[in-house]
């Protein structure tokens, strides 16, 4: 056993009630339960967490780097899409 | 030579308040009122914890990944955290000690630690069966010594409870996994159990003295929960297809510090800076 040929997970970590899950790392492990024991093991020893994700690295989803140009440059120009166009009255507070 | 000094009347109220203060401080140490069976309690308790916690950090740096490392590095500093605490609540009833001359100055003799926790960590399945059979027990023991009529003891439980419920959790997995896992991984967790089973009897057993101090509330009666106990290694070993070793012949002792060898090797690492340098600080 040498951990090598364990799935990689990653690891998500609520810091406090309200906030999301943030992506703080992976960890090896055989399957989900010990995936979660070696997480909170590895990120939570500092009390950083109260509330813990793993999810198998191959199960996520990622956009391929090479189409970064026509995945994200088409947004570059477009800033009326960012509210900022608006007169926002005095009396309006905390925007 | 000099004049004699002038003496302000604030410096003197200000000495006085202050000398006031501070009476009694060369007094002998505040000892608490414990009788002998209770502080041998506490010794127990810590010394379980204590060398458990040393066995488990001979695992630092060699364990089979590092995310195993940490889990197992995790549990070795619980337990010494718990060992500090026990240590601690002892040295309060013993003249000019503290945790630390209790964990660094006593010899093999002295230590009360039951004989599963010094038994040597051999492969990750012999150390995860040990600390099966020990967190299950210790688990249990700690939940009933959370109504303890000593509030110390009662408080001490109370924080390591959790940690203990994490270990238990943890081992009792690993051996499901490696009892439920290849051909070799079973073999090698059922040697493991097979080498701890026989130190099973000695934390069922209860002296006389310690008999007296579960009459008083402050000692937990392991007796109480061993068909509990019988029955949560049963559960556990079902659901790693493995059988229960043979029982054989227990063997007793290191309540009274009748120890294996393998004691003395781990206090001679455990011991040897402060022995030596005994002035070391962090």
């Amino acid at each position: 056993m040498t951990g090598h040929d364990w799935p990689l997970w990653e690891v998500f970590v609520r810091a406090k009630g309200g906030l999301a899950h943030r992506h703080v790392g992976s960890v090896h492990a055989p399957d989900e339960e010990m995936a979660l024991h070696h997480a909170r093991d590895t990120y939570t020893r500092r009390m950083e967490g109260v509330s813990l994700w793993v999810v198998k690295s191959n199960d996520i989803v990622a956009s391929d780097p090479d189409e970064a140009g026509q995945t994200f440059e088409p947004a570059r120009d477009k800033v009326y899409r960012h509210p900022t166009f608006y007169e926002i009255p005095d009396e309006v507070k905390h925007i | 030579m000099s004049s004699p000094p002038i003496i302000d009347k604030k410096d003197v109220a200000a000495a006085k308040a202050r000398d006031g203060k501070d009476e009694g401080a060369f007094d002998a140490p505040v000892t608490r009122e414990r009788d002998q069976a209770s502080v041998d309690y506490l010794l127990e308790l810590g010394d379980d914890a204590l060398i458990l916690g040393q066995r488990l950090g001979e695992w630092c740096g060699h364990a089979p990944s590092v995310e195993v490392d940490l889990s197992l590095a995790n549990m070795g500093l619980d337990l010494i955290g718990q060992a500090t605490n026990w240590l601690g609540a002892a040295a309060e009833c013993l003249d000019g000690k503290d945790a630390d001359a209790l964990a660094f100055h006593r010899d093999v003799l002295d230590f009360k630690n039951c004989l599963m926790v010094e038994q040597p960590n051999g492969d990750f399945a012999q150390t995860m069966a040990r600390q099966f059979l020990f967190s299950t027990w210790q688990h249990m023991l700690l939940e009933r010594l959370t109504g303890s009529s000593d509030q110390q003891v009662r408080e001490i439980a109370a924080k390591s409870v959790k940690e203990v419920a994490y270990h238990r959790e943890l081992a009792s997995d690993w051996v499901i996994r490696l009892g439920d896992g290849t051909e070799e991984s079973a073999r090698r967790m059922a040697d493991g159990l097979d080498w701890n089973w026989r130190f099973i009897p000695e934390l069922f057993e209860v002296t006389k003295e310690r008999e007296e101090l579960i009459e008083r509330g402050i000692a937990a009666d392991p007796r109480e929960f061993e068909d509990d106990y019988r029955a949560a290694l049963a559960n556990i070993l079902a659901e790693a297809q493995l059988e229960a070793p043979a029982d054989q012949r227990p063997i007793l002792g290191g309540r009274r510090g009748h120890h294996s060898e393998h004691l003395g090797h781990l206090l001679a690492v455990m011991q040897f800076l402060p022995r030596t340098y005994p002035d070391a600080k962090w």
